[in-house]
């Protein structure tokens, strides 16, 4: 893995903004006081028009983008997972979300791997906030080509997005030629005797999962599902009847994410056995994003552990 | 403000107070005193200020109206039907199943209103994002809000004050319809919010106070919202809440009460009374 580049989402957020913004003129960004940690830095220095600070007032800013979403705007609403899904939920809810404006979403920090900041700053429950407000749209890129597709899909698609982008560098596994499409989820690796799906900045560890699982004669299919809701039944339903078994890996909790949302699909569809890779129903706490992500079973031996485990 | 004027604004509160009585009586429940309390507000933004085109509600430049304190809907139905927005006898579907009316604004579905509101301190913030959007685009279009007194209790209000005073918006118009009661009884012993003046001050807006039910200062207030310049307008608007019919005025009770028949037949005749002496007045 030397080799390989590693991109933390985050940048690749603020570098698709400026690459948006040179052609898509009613695009604006706000930020909670958080320009320089969300990267929607780069777009301010490259339109300072069109970035407005709100301070540090998340509800304030979610609401104000609604506003502007009706004259015409298309606002990237921007800050920390904890503070945009989770502080400013019902702000989102009733005012982003029930009157279906052209709001996106986007948040940085989501999950464990924000580190040293402790629990209070490490969101494992904004999938499941987001996930549950009617006609909203969850996305979770698992590296930086995806991540910069993500936004340019989310101005296209109209309507509201929640978008959750990552702190921690992650390797860059996808070509400039990879299309994401929302709802759709991707094949990285076929195989039969188990699939692996996973979501975020875990999706490689779930390939080297598989790798390990490959040494052992296990044969392990693995999805990248950057589209958290709506679910892309099709591929988790060919899964299930490919393989037999389930596994999902999130950095989230196991209450309300991607795991619930494909164990729910199953069980009313095709019920197989489900297991859920995720942090289970317990806080984070300071430590580095390596120390955490490994602490918390969110790495590629514990995948392919409980891939074994059934 | 001439004669003639303020009575058509006179008698446009009257039909706005029918309004509100009998949807509410219709649908059973509701909440008629705030809407009663800012029924001159309604008339006076709807019949005089406010640039919009009931023909074309949905006119790209037309001013906006976010009615912050959602819960008075029937206020604010009341006034767009009234203003040829839609057919008033539709008032009486408010809150029933499959209406365009809903218990609180729904924008998507009722001609006329410009942003979905209901969850106290979120109108303003959404009426700053449209005022600042004006400016950004370089539009003459002006915002106008509408809270309760009991709402500046979400601090989420004092955020959108910032943001407002902050960002220079001198085409937003923050109104306030200090009727001094809530839920819970008086604003004042529930959570007291006052000076509110001084508040909104240090905020950073042009403060505005006035009688609220009063035309002329209505109009007086609005004028010295034009001639404001890089900051936001405060108009704190002392009024009497359930104002119009007298077995509401001042009673915490009729916040989010429906009347009864009876009561409804009382209140009619009160404002067909009202409506009389307007019209015996040369």
């Amino acid at each position: 893995m030397a080799d390989v580049k590693k991109i933390a989402t985050r940048d690749s957020y603020g570098n698709a903004l400026v690459e948006l913004g040179k052609i898509a003129d009613n695009v604006v960004v706000l930020d909670a006081d958080l320009a320089a940690a969300t990267k929607t830095g780069v777009f301010k220095k490259n339109f300072p028009a069109r970035h407005f600070d709100c301070g540090i007032a998340e509800c304030n800013m979610i609401d104000v983008a609604a506003g502007m979403s009706t004259l015409g705007l298309v606002p990237f609403v921007s800050s920390f997972a904890m503070f945009a899904a989770g502080r400013a939920f019902e702000q989102v809810r009733n005012t982003i979300g029930y009157p279906h404006l052209n709001v996106k979403i986007c948040a940085t920090h989501g999950g464990i791997s924000v580190g040293e900041d402790g629990a209070s700053h490490q969101c494992c429950e904004d999938f499941a906030l987001m996930r549950a407000i009617p006609g909203m749209v969850v996305l979770s890129p698992s590296d930086d080509v995806e991540a910069r597709q993500i936004v340019k899909a989310a101005y296209d698609y109209r309507g509201c997005v929640y978008v959750r982008f990552g702190r921690a560098a992650t390797p860059v596994y996808h070509d400039e030629n990879f299309k994401f499409q929302i709802g759709k989820g991707e094949i990285l690796r076929d195989g039969s005797d188990v699939a692996i799906i996973a979501t975020g900045i875990l999706v490689t560890e779930a390939v080297h999962a598989a790798e390990i699982l490959s040494t052992k004669n296990i044969s392990a299919r693995v999805i990248n599902m950057a589209t958290i809701k709506p679910l892309d039944e099709e591929i988790i339903l060919r899964a299930a009847h490919d393989c037999g078994k389930i596994v999902t890996v999130e950095e989230h909790s196991t209450i309300g994410g991607l795991g619930e949302a494909i164990s729910s699909l199953l069980a009313e569809k095709f019920p197989v056995p489900v297991k859920k890779i995720g942090v289970n129903d317990k806080f984070g706490h300071s430590g580095s994003a390596t120390e955490l992500l490994k602490e918390f079973g969110l790495c590629a031996e514990n995948i392919s552990a409980v891939a074994q485990s059934f | 403000m001439a004669p003639e004027e303020k009575k058509k604004l006179e008698l446009f509160a009257v039909k706005i107070r029918e309004g509100i009585v009998q949807s509410t009586h219709a649908a059973k429940s509701g909440h008629p005193g705030g809407s009663l309390s800012a029924t001159e507000y309604f008339a006076y933004l709807y019949g005089k200020e406010i640039r919009v085109d009931p023909k074309n509600p949905k006119a790209e430049n037309r001013d906006r109206f976010v009615l912050s304190k959602g819960h008075c809907s029937p206020g604010l139905y009341a006034t767009l039907a009234n203003a040829g927005f839609f057919p008033v006898e539709d008032l009486l579907t408010l809150r029933k199943l499959g209406s365009y009316l809903q218990g609180h604004p729904n924008m998507n579905l009722t001609p006329g209103v410009d942003m979905s509101t209901g969850s106290l301190g979120q109108g303003i913030s959404t009426a700053c994002g449209m005022a600042k959007a004006a400016k950004f685009l370089g539009k003459d279009i002006n915002v106008y809000t509408l809270l309760g007194d009991g709402e500046l209790g979400e601090g989420q209000v004092w955020e959108a004050t910032m943001f407002a005073a902050h960002y220079k918006l001198d085409n937003l118009c923050i109104a306030v319809d200090v009727n001094g009661l809530q839920i819970d009884g008086k604003t004042s012993d529930v959570m007291n919010s006052a000076p509110l003046d001084k508040k909104f001050s240090a905020f950073g807006c042009n403060v505005i106070e006035i009688d609220g039910n009063d035309f002329d200062a209505l109009e007086k207030a609005f004028e010295t919202f034009h001639a404001t310049h890089d900051k936001p307008t405060a108009i704190l608007l002392h009024t009497v809440k359930g104002k119009g019919v007298s077995f509401m005025e001042n009673q915490v009770g009729w916040h989010g009460k429906a009347p009864n028949d009876s009561e409804l037949q009382q209140a009619l005749s009160e404002l067909e009374s009202a409506r009389k002496k307007i019209l015996e007045v040369a």
